[in-house]
């Protein structure tokens, strides 16, 4: 049905347009042999293609601008006419002989153009009559098309200011008052076309209507073009009339694209001086018009003006308006509520940025509203907040002045908690993004309270909900912030610490291995900083020393036992242990190792991490100067035997011989245990001896010779480093050994020991050659 | 030509934010050929960022790595060169070139590159080359004091690598450049 209908009208389109095209070419013809009679007749014909009521507004348009176009040349004949020594007046009345009124009216406004260029009569008689006589057609489309005409054709001879129809005092008033009248005519109008037809095809009919908008909306344009419209006469006569007309009409459709009109049409100057007026205007409209929209362009363009310098001082009253129009349409939806709030927010941080008094109070404005309300769930009104609360960060790229806002944290509130998480991801974001450092302890705690919702679990049934790969994400998104946290002043960043560290602490065992870590290492940073500081001289005792810091850290790391992750606890002791050296804390480093070594002891349980552990703490051990020879023969003690008790033998004989090293520092005389070194090489052999010998039990099962020619190049280190211990003998006889290994019958082969073996060898020769060079011997 | 981006100790989120922004807007997409890291990265973001600069990764795992796939070391052959991996928490004293020298012996590699340290070093060593491209986030580190973010970029050409290392002073990008030739080829 609906294809036959477009079909149709296609077809009384193409009919409306051959009858036009017919009679035009008659007129022409007229026209051509100077026949006014025959000329009057065609072209009344013609436009009587016009009368149909067949078209949708889009066809019936195309249908008017060919009429349009015959009526110019028309037009123009009038001109001649007249100038051949016809009277325009009898013209004026001759074309009022039409039989139809739709012709007549076209005929009359054409003559009229003609009349007014004529000066015969004055401008705004001729235009008073014609507007009047309009009325005659009260058809919505055809009286919508028709006064379009009479606008398109009188917009050039309007008595305005400086024009040649200029008349008497106060013309232009009439210019006016004749656009006034017609744009309500065409209102009028336009409004009625949705009571025509049958209902069921409303909502097509308002999409019509909706392509007709431009006709009304041209003649607030032709207004605002008016030179005599300056601003007194827009405050007190169009705008108050356009307004009426607008709140009047009672149309959702009109008001909303009328609204918009006047604030696109109209200088920015003028609407910040009659923005009362117009603001009165909006909680009068329907309820369903979409009032936020247009307030935030009126806003947007108002930003703007104050962009290019004007003054804007609009805050109070624009609140105020948006005050009102939410108490007006009491059914807004919330998301609405916060939309308008977010763009007079938008508004207010592009023309009064250093207000942030009017910040916090279109943000306690959203709190009122939200209060006495559940914590929200819509989806649009979260998604608006979110927008709301974000502009300032972006605005000023800096949390501080968010932290400064007190009703900031009190929209937060209303948030659900995955909302509030998000917020918090935005904040952490925007700071990270701005790399702002947070550098006082009030503001860190503040912050924290700000993104309470990574800190810790506000709703126990969300976490289940966040698949553990998000979790990460957003528990590492917090370990960066700690690193933003930050003070020069030793003192404040104390604080700093012990306020993060109480914030962290409530966020439970699945968090803290996130949190800890950073934290930790801020603290150490500071501990570095205070390094040297000698402790005596700064003599207060409420200044800021590493020994309080390591306190503190030691019961950070602490916090870390009851998840466990001992792993990740006894590497954060090692790294303190080697800071308290580095302190000369003598005590407080043993402290860190007894730690370590308890985890070590009773909690690594698993062999792989076991021997991972093993090498934190043999080479944390070796870097360690500040142990007397008691502690430190204590320490390596236990390391020796730790090692030597590791689940695997190979695992066994590498930490053994490691351990090598924690009796000779190149670096310190008093650390040059020659003895124990070979000691430990002694053993490491004896635990490769036992893997090759249960090796050869099994037979084909992988040898241990890549064990002996790793101990043979630590016998070569300690021997260029001068250990008298090991011999070039010994050397010699290792290498016998791991020959003799390789090359006995049950060995299989192994291209990579064969390849270590050889360039081992090939290091001993350089090794020589060098020594020879340089007058020594081996 | 061959491209090699080596880095390792990031220690992201625990001891820095991100990779310099410098850095990032360096390493893009498509240049870069193999890419080597020496451990410690240590969220799975930075596994995933390396894998957009290029999908050939080759990662060692340092002791703060959780990821269990890390191997503790790894050996590749580019061109005509044999590269060993290790994040060098395992060679005890740590940093020091004798016992690297010894793991690159092991390995029977011209190039080994270890990290741990956090402080940037190259040196030729007997027949190859033994490098260290610091910390790419300018970690804290326990043993190095000042660490300023670095890493390394090697253009393999034959029996010829050039090595590049880019470290981020004071906000700037300072690139220095270690030629080396490699004489004799490793034993068969």
């Amino acid at each position: 049905m609906i294809a036959d209908g477009v079909e149709d009208e296609e077809k009384w389109l193409s009919a409306g347009i051959a009858g036009l095209q017919q009679n035009a070419f008659y007129m022409h013809r007229a026209l051509d042999s100077n026949n006014l009679k025959d000329a009057l007749k065609y072209s009344a014909q013609m436009l009587s293609e016009l009368r149909t009521s067949r078209l949708s507004p889009h066809k019936y348009y195309e249908l008017y601008m060919r009429a349009f176009d015959e009526l110019r040349k028309l037009e123009l004949f009038f001109k001649e006419e007249t100038s051949r020594g016809c009277s325009i007046v009898e013209l004026y009345e001759l074309v009022q002989h039409a039989g139809n009124i739709l012709p007549r009216l076209y005929l009359l406004c054409t003559v009229g153009s003609v009349y007014i260029k004529s000066k015969e009569a004055p401008a705004k008689d001729v235009l008073k009559d014609l507007v009047e006589m309009c009325r005659g057609i009260q058809h919505p489309l055809r009286g919508l098309f028709l006064r379009s005409y009479l606008s398109q054709v009188s917009r050039d001879k309007l008595p305005d200011i400086g024009s040649e129809y200029e008349g008497d005092a106060d013309t232009v008033m009439d210019a006016v008052e004749f656009v006034l009248q017609n744009f309500t005519e065409m209102n009028k109008l336009w409004v009625r076309m949705q009571h025509q037809g049958p209902n069921r095809e409303k909502e097509k009919r308002e999409k019509e209507r909706s392509e007709l908008r431009d006709l009304v909306g041209k003649n607030l344009h032709v207004l605002s073009q008016i030179e005599g419209v300056d601003l007194e006469m827009y405050k007190k006569i169009v705008l108050p009339r356009v307004l009426e007309q607008v709140v009047n009409c009672k149309d959702e459709l009109a008001q909303y694209y009328l609204m918009d009109c006047i604030i696109q049409v109209f200088p920015d100057e003028y609407h910040l001086q009659t923005l009362e007026t117009l603001l009165n205007a909006c909680p009068q409209l329907q309820p369903s018009v979409d009032v936020k929209t247009v307030l935030a362009r009126l806003m947007e363009r108002l930003s703007n003006y104050a962009a290019s310098g004007a003054e804007v001082k609009a805050f109070a009253k624009l609140n105020n308006a948006i005050g009102k129009v939410i108490e007006a349409q009491d059914n807004m939806p919330i998301a609405g509520v916060v939309t308008l709030y977010a763009s007079l927010l938008t508004f207010t941080l592009q023309v009064h940025p250093d207000r942030l008094d009017y910040i916090d109070q279109i943000l306690g404005a959203c709190v009122k509203k939200l209060s006495g309300k559940e914590k929200l769930d819509d989806r649009q009104a979260t998604k608006q907040i979110v927008a709301l609360l974000s502009a300032p960060l972006e605005k000023y790229k800096d949390i501080d002045t968010a932290l400064k806002l007190s009703n900031y944290p009190r929209v937060m509130e209303y948030l659900n908690a995955r909302t509030n998480k998000e917020m918090a991801n935005v904040i952490i974001q925007n700071i990270m993004k701005n790399k702002t450092c947070i550098s006082t302890a009030e503001k860190v705690d503040a912050l924290f309270e700000l993104i309470k919702g990574l800190i810790r679990d506000l709703d126990e049934d969300l976490h289940d909900e966040l698949d553990e790969e998000d979790f990460k994400e957003e528990q590492n998104s917090v370990a960066r912030l700690i690193q933003m946290l930050h003070s020069d002043d030793p003192e404040e960043m104390s604080k700093i610490i012990h306020t993060v560290r109480k914030h962290i602490l409530t966020g439970g065992r699945q968090r803290l291995p996130f949190t800890v870590p950073p934290l930790i290492f801020s603290s150490l940073k500071l501990v570095r900083r205070l390094e040297g500081q000698d402790e005596s001289v700064s003599g207060n005792d409420a200044s800021t020393t590493p020994k309080k810091i390591f306190q503190i850290v030691t019961q950070i790391i602490e916090s870390l036992s009851s998840i466990p992750v001992p792993e990740l606890a006894l590497g954060l002791y090692l790294q303190c242990a080697e800071a308290a050296n580095d302190c000369d804390l003598e005590p407080v480093a043993y402290e860190f190792f007894t730690q370590a070594y308890i985890l070590y002891e009773e909690e690594i349980t698993d062999s792989k991490s076991q021997v991972t552990c093993i090498h934190l703490i043999i080479g944390t051990l070796q870097r360690m100067h500040v142990f007397g020879v008691e502690n430190r023969d204590a320490l390596t003690h236990k390391a020796t035997g730790y090692s030597a008790k590791l689940l695997k033998k190979p695992d066994q004989c590498r930490a053994v011989y490691a351990c090598s090293h924690l009796f000779w520092l190149d670096e310190h005389d008093r650390i040059r245990d020659g003895e124990r070194v070979l000691l430990c090489l002694k053993r490491a052999l004896r635990i490769a001896n036992a893997v090759q010998q249960m090796a050869n039990a099994t037979r084909g099962s992988g040898g241990s010779v890549v064990l002996f020619i790793e101990i043979l190049n630590k016998y070569l280190y300690f021997y260029e480093k001068g250990v008298s211990q090991i011999t070039v003998e010994s050397i010699q006889d290792l290498i016998e050994l791991i020959r003799s290994e390789m090359n006995g019958e049950n060995a299989p082969s192994d291209p990579a020991a064969d390849a270590f073996l050889a360039s081992t060898l090939r290091y001993i020769q350089f090794q020589k050659e060098k020594r020879w060079c340089s007058g020594g011997e081996i | 030509m061959v491209l090699v981006l080596a880095l390792g100790d990031l220690h992201i989120p625990h001891r820095a934010p991100d990779l310099p922004a410098k850095f990032k807007s360096m390493l893009v997409p498509g240049k870069i050929q193999h890419v080597i890291c020496t451990g410690n990265l240590c969220a799975k973001e930075v596994h995933d960022y390396l894998k957009t600069v290029c999908p050939d990764l080759h990662i060692t795992r340092g002791e703060y790595d959780e990821e269990p796939r890390y191997p503790e070391t790894k050996t590749l052959t580019i061109g005509q060169f044999k590269l060993g991996v290790c994040h060098g928490h395992q060679v005890i004293p740590w940093g020091d070139l004798d016992s690297l020298a010894m793991l690159q012996r092991q390995l029977d590699v011209d190039i080994l590159v270890t990290g741990h340290t956090h402080q940037f070093t190259a040196y030729k060593h007997e027949a190859g080359v033994v490098i260290n491209p610091g910390s790419a986030t300018g970690a804290f580190s326990s043993i190095t004091y000042d660490v300023n973010p670095s890493f390394v970029l090697m253009d393999i050409d034959g029996l010829r690598v050039v090595v590049y290392v880019y470290e981020l002073i004071d906000g700037e990008v300072k690139v220095d450049k270690i030629d080396f030739k490699k004489t004799t080829t490793a034993t068969a």
